[in-house]
């Protein structure tokens, strides 16, 4: 039984599926940030699985494009971990349900 | 990738990437769903090695299991007196039926589709074909990624000064 295209992109949507879970269910921030990332991850791994499979002139550009979403995703998980900061310094939670100044 | 040991690999691999990926939701305390989101991180980057991408592979360990995560554990230990519980907010079962929907959609989708396969093999050594593009065709993003992250860090450090600091 031989591994191919299909098998990476089922890998794929299942790590969105947990990452988008985490993402809008997980009270705490960090949990948020972790569901966010596995979205990336999944991301790239739809992009290397893309770029080893299909035809293509250039195949290696999915590898380049993955080197850029990491490159946003550590610019994204700095400027996120400073948000934590800044929330925690003035209302002492992290929680997503107690964040809540902004409710109407 | 009809080899026994590939199909080996794939399976042990996705198996690790989606079980820890399925722990970080169910344990029950932050640091413990941080060290099985590593796991599942290295695990992504043993699907990459499977995929011959081995640049990609690397810069997976280096960036997300070495400095995301660390990232992420600052996050936790700089907010000490935060719940460390791990819970889930009152969104649970509308984000698990739209999560098991996205996923469900893509993965039906994926299998449907007649991909374009091309029979080309595995590829060599990538990371010279990657410099090249990313000095050529890619300079102008590349240069811009640059410019993010160097904005990305000096945001960061702007923010969390501590209030009273004075202005050089």
């Amino acid at each position: 039984m031989s591994i191919g295209l299909e098998h990476y992109l089922v890998v794929g949507a299942l790590l969105f599926g947990i990452g988008l879970y985490l993402a809008l269910a997980k009270r705490n921030f960090v949990g948020v940030l972790m569901g966010v990332e596995l979205m990336f991850n999944a991301a790239n791994l739809t992009f290397v699985a893309f770029s080893r499979f299909v035809e293509s002139a250039e195949p290696l550009d999915g590898h380049v494009f993955v080197v850029f979403v990491i490159t946003v995703a550590a610019a994204e998980a700095a400027v996120a971990l400073a948000m934590a900061m800044l929330v925690y310094r003035n209302r002492e939670t992290i929680d997503m349900d107690r964040i809540n100044l902004m409710k109407w | 990738m009809d080899d026994a040991g590939s199909v080996i690999a794939f399976w042990l691999l996705a198996a690790l990437t989606v079980g820890s990926a399925l722990g970080v939701i169910a344990v029950r305390d932050l640091i413990r769903a941080l060290v099985l989101l590593i796991t599942s991180f290295l695990g992504v980057a043993g699907l990459y090695i499977t995929l011959s991408a081995d640049f990609v592979a690397v810069a997976q360990v280096l960036i997300y299991a070495g400095a995301i995560s660390i990232l992420l554990i600052f996050a936790i230990m700089l907010t000490p007196r935060a719940s460390r519980d791990n819970a889930e907010t009152f969104l649970q079962v509308p984000a698990f039926l739209l999560a098991g929907l996205v996923a469900f959609t893509i993965a039906f989708i994926s299998l449907q589709t007649d991909w374009s396969i091309a029979e080309r093999g595995g590829f060599g050594e990538t990371a010279s074909a990657i410099g090249e593009a990313l000095l050529s065709k890619y300079v102008l993003p590349f240069e811009m990624a640059s410019v993010l992250l160097l904005v990305a860090m000096l945001g960061a450090i702007v923010l969390v000064r501590p209030e009273g600091t004075p202005e050089e």
